[in-house]
């Protein structure tokens, strides 16, 4: 393939709270090539809108991009360097915040929200919205701008968009709305969209309908994706390549043919196994066990050691990084120490007990807690 | 296509929408914005009786306001009597029409009495409308704005912006409002357009505080952050989605606002830092008449009564707003 779009390169944004430093994002690294849907796949929690709200930077206080290079069509978009002082400040080739907002945001680099009921301006007409986002974006007048306007909803395969161009966001329903935040987003032909979890407020039908609208939509515009979600039937649906991310880290990064039929680290695996299916009773389903830990204070070792079926003691000492475990010429790389490459002696260490090797009970206290963690998406 | 009905249960289907385009012509299509507010407040008793009180106090503010600055008491003189010279013929204190004092019984050319100076009362009251209207108007309107700008930029940035600006209206929110009024105007200069300014600038914190705590609120939708991402300027997310957003109770507040700013003003001239005379104004009508409120009552009554009025129109219609605009009254 040619020069990747977007790079990013050890990313770290971490938020400092009262309690102590939150690692959200703790040193991912990606690239997203031309014209490709990017699956960004982990729980709640895991730090996948963070990593995207890094991307167009556009994390709040208290949370700040601490490390790392995000790099789109060769214009920096974060960057460090070594000061005078050996303290590390943005590097000139950073696009200042001016830069970002006039030709980043919205015109090379746009962004579908989770919720589309909350995503529209509820006081005025939602072709009223559209519009005035492609005036500002590509400079049109009030007239050819409300046409364009009108043509990107019926693009999206929204009825009579004459007349619903006038309407209020909410005389539009989830998916339609949703259906115009996807024109919002490819009325000015970015290069890269963001998709934070788009379809998860809509019902499966609906779901099945937008995917198919940005499949078709991503064919004629060439867009690239970057698709954030917790679905792995979504991944398996639209995507090209996945990066999986567990507690602020990427630990398995592949083709999606592989990590389907060649599922390498036993977090993917776990996520694979706890989908819902028809032919089997909830007693055979089989969710990952515990919940996710504070990113705060996260596990040492393997990050995921505390939940993995196959921890061993090994796993609480070495914190692995991804390497390429291919078996074909397309890279797969994962991090766990349980493959040889990394020859760190798990298979001579004595298995760890925990909630997921079954050496624990999992009691009511864990029951609480999972319940407390349902409640802190985002 | 077609779309399963979403969650929201207000949410119109979809594929009705022309149908009911079609059968309701009168519809109303948005919860929010003018034409819905009118609409809800047509359904509202009170506030209807609020909309006719300020709709005519305010005819009769046009009316006088035109005569004043383009004719020149023309009109006035013309068809009643000219409301701030001295008229030849003294008829001072006379009653109102069909009633007597000791100055004389009341005639019907001057139907609501004359005051001390002879100047007919009625054609005074018309005028002193346009004092109380443009004085309760302005002043909310410096309020408003300015409250509104300050309000929402603290709200929408936090931290020490937030800070400084809140202290500062506290600042003004400590200081006795009247003191405020009356220093600012012994500073400035005593006239009108001081004490406008002074008691819109005392508006300033109610409208500031209001605003903010939506603001807050606000801030934190996803329509917000979809601006942001976007590209839209700051400025651009605060005038066009922050403040339409929180602009309800704000309206509401600023319909009481008027009726407060009117009274206050009066007092003002009452105590002599509002209009200064001949210039026609209820508060200063209301002064004048302290030293003959036994000889002549009707003198003070009719200003005291314009006041009222005008003051309980505006403390309706805001009920009456505040009621309509609530979304967990009507639906």
């Amino acid at each position: 393939m040619t020069t990747p779009l977007l790079t990013v390169d050890n990313l770290k944004t971490q938020f400092f709270t009262e309690d102590g430093t939150v690692r959200a994002v703790d040193g991912i690294s990606f690239d997203v090539y031309p014209g490709e849907i990017v699956g960004l796949v982990g729980e709640s929690g895991a730090g996948k809108s963070v990593a995207t709200s890094s991307i167009l930077r556009l994390v709040d206080s208290p949370g700040e991009i601490v490390d790392g290079t995000i790099t789109f069509k060769e214009k920096t978009l974060f960057g460090l360097e070594a000061g005078p002082d050996g303290e590390p400040r943005p590097s000139e080739e950073m696009l200042t915040e001016e830069e970002m907002r006039k030709e980043v945001r919205g015109r090379e680099i746009a962004i579908i929200f989770q919720d589309p009921m909350e995503s529209l301006n509820p006081v005025f007409t939602v072709g009223g919205q559209l519009r005035e986002f492609i005036e500002l974006n590509r400079d049109l007048p009030t007239e050819e701008a409300k046409q364009e306007a009108i043509d990107m909803l019926r693009e999206v395969g929204i009825p009579d968009p004459e007349n619903r161009y006038d309407e209020y966001p909410h005389q539009f329903s989830g998916g339609m709305r949703q259906r115009v935040l996807i024109a919002m987003a490819i009325a000015c032909r970015p290069d890269l969209i963001i998709a934070d979890e788009p379809t998860t407020a809509l019902d499966v039908t609906v779901e099945g309908q937008i995917l198919e609208l940005v499949a078709e939509l991503q064919e004629k515009y060439d867009t690239a994706f970057i698709w954030v979600t917790h679905d792995m039937s979504v991944v398996a649906e639209i995507c090209d390549r996945v990066n999986v991310m567990y507690l602020g880290e990427i630990i398995e990064q592949a083709h999606v043919d592989d990590l389907f039929y060649n599922t390498k680290h036993p977090y993917t695996q776990a996520l694979l196994n706890s989908i819902p299916r028809p032919d089997e009773t909830i007693e055979e389903l089989d969710p990952i066990k515990g919940v996710m830990p504070e990113a705060i204070n996260p596990p040492s070792g393997c990050r995921f050691h505390s939940r993995c079926p196959e921890a061993r003691e090994v796993c609480q000492r070495v914190h692995p990084e991804p390497r390429d475990l291919s078996a074909n010429d397309r890279p797969h790389n994962a991090a766990c120490v349980k493959y040889d490459v990394f020859d760190v002696g798990y298979d001579a260490s004595p298995p760890l007990e925990t909630d997921a090797t079954g050496g624990f009970s999992a009691g009511l206290t864990q029951t609480e807690s999972e319940a407390e963690a349902d409640g802190g998406d985002r | 296509m077609s779309t399963p009905h979403g969650g929201d249960p207000d949410t119109e289907p979809t594929q009705d929408s022309t149908t009911t385009a079609a059968s309701g012509a009168g519809e109303v299509k948005s919860r929010v914005g003018l034409r819905y507010t009118l609409s809800q407040v047509k359904r509202d008793t009170t506030a209807l009786i609020g909309i006719y009180i300020v709709g005519f106090i305010t005819l009769v503010a046009l009316f006088a306001a035109i005569d004043y600055y383009i004719f020149d008491y023309a009109i006035a003189e013309a068809i009643m009597y000219d409301p701030e010279r001295d008229p030849d013929e003294v008829n001072r204190l006379l009653p109102p029409v069909g009633m007597e004092n000791q100055f004389g019984s009341g005639v019907l050319e001057h139907p609501l009495g004359t005051d001390h100076r002879g100047r007919d009362i009625f054609t005074r009251l018309v005028y002193g409308t346009r004092v109380a209207m443009t004085v309760g108007f302005m002043a909310t309107a410096i309020g408003l704005v300015g409250g509104t700008l300050v309000g929402a930029v603290s709200g929408f940035y936090g931290g020490w912006i937030d800070d400084v600006l809140q202290r500062f209206t506290e600042t003004i929110y400590a200081i006795p409002f009247l003191v405020l009024v009356i220093a600012f105007m012994t500073a400035f200069g005593r006239n009108l357009t001081f004490a406008m300014i002074g008691v819109g600038i005392t508006a300033i914190p109610v409208f500031n505080r209001l605003i903010r705590s939506r603001v807050v609120s606000i801030r934190e939708e996803d329509y917000i952050e979809a601006a942001r991402a976007a590209g839209v300027k700051d400025r651009h997310i605060i005038l066009r989605h922050i403040i339409p957003n929180s602009f309800a109770p704000v309206l509401v507040q600023a319909t009481l606002q008027v009726g407060v700013s009117i009274l206050i003003v009066a007092g003002l001239s009452f105590l002599g830092f509002g209009a200064q005379p001949p210039t026609p104004s209820w508060g200063q009508m209301l002064s004048q008449s302290r030293g003959y409120m036994l000889p002549a009552p009707t003198f003070s009554i009719w200003p005291g009564l314009a006041i009222l009025f005008t003051v309980i129109g505006f403390n309706i219609l805001g009920d009456g707003l505040q009621d309509a605009l609530d979304p967990r009254i009507n639906n």
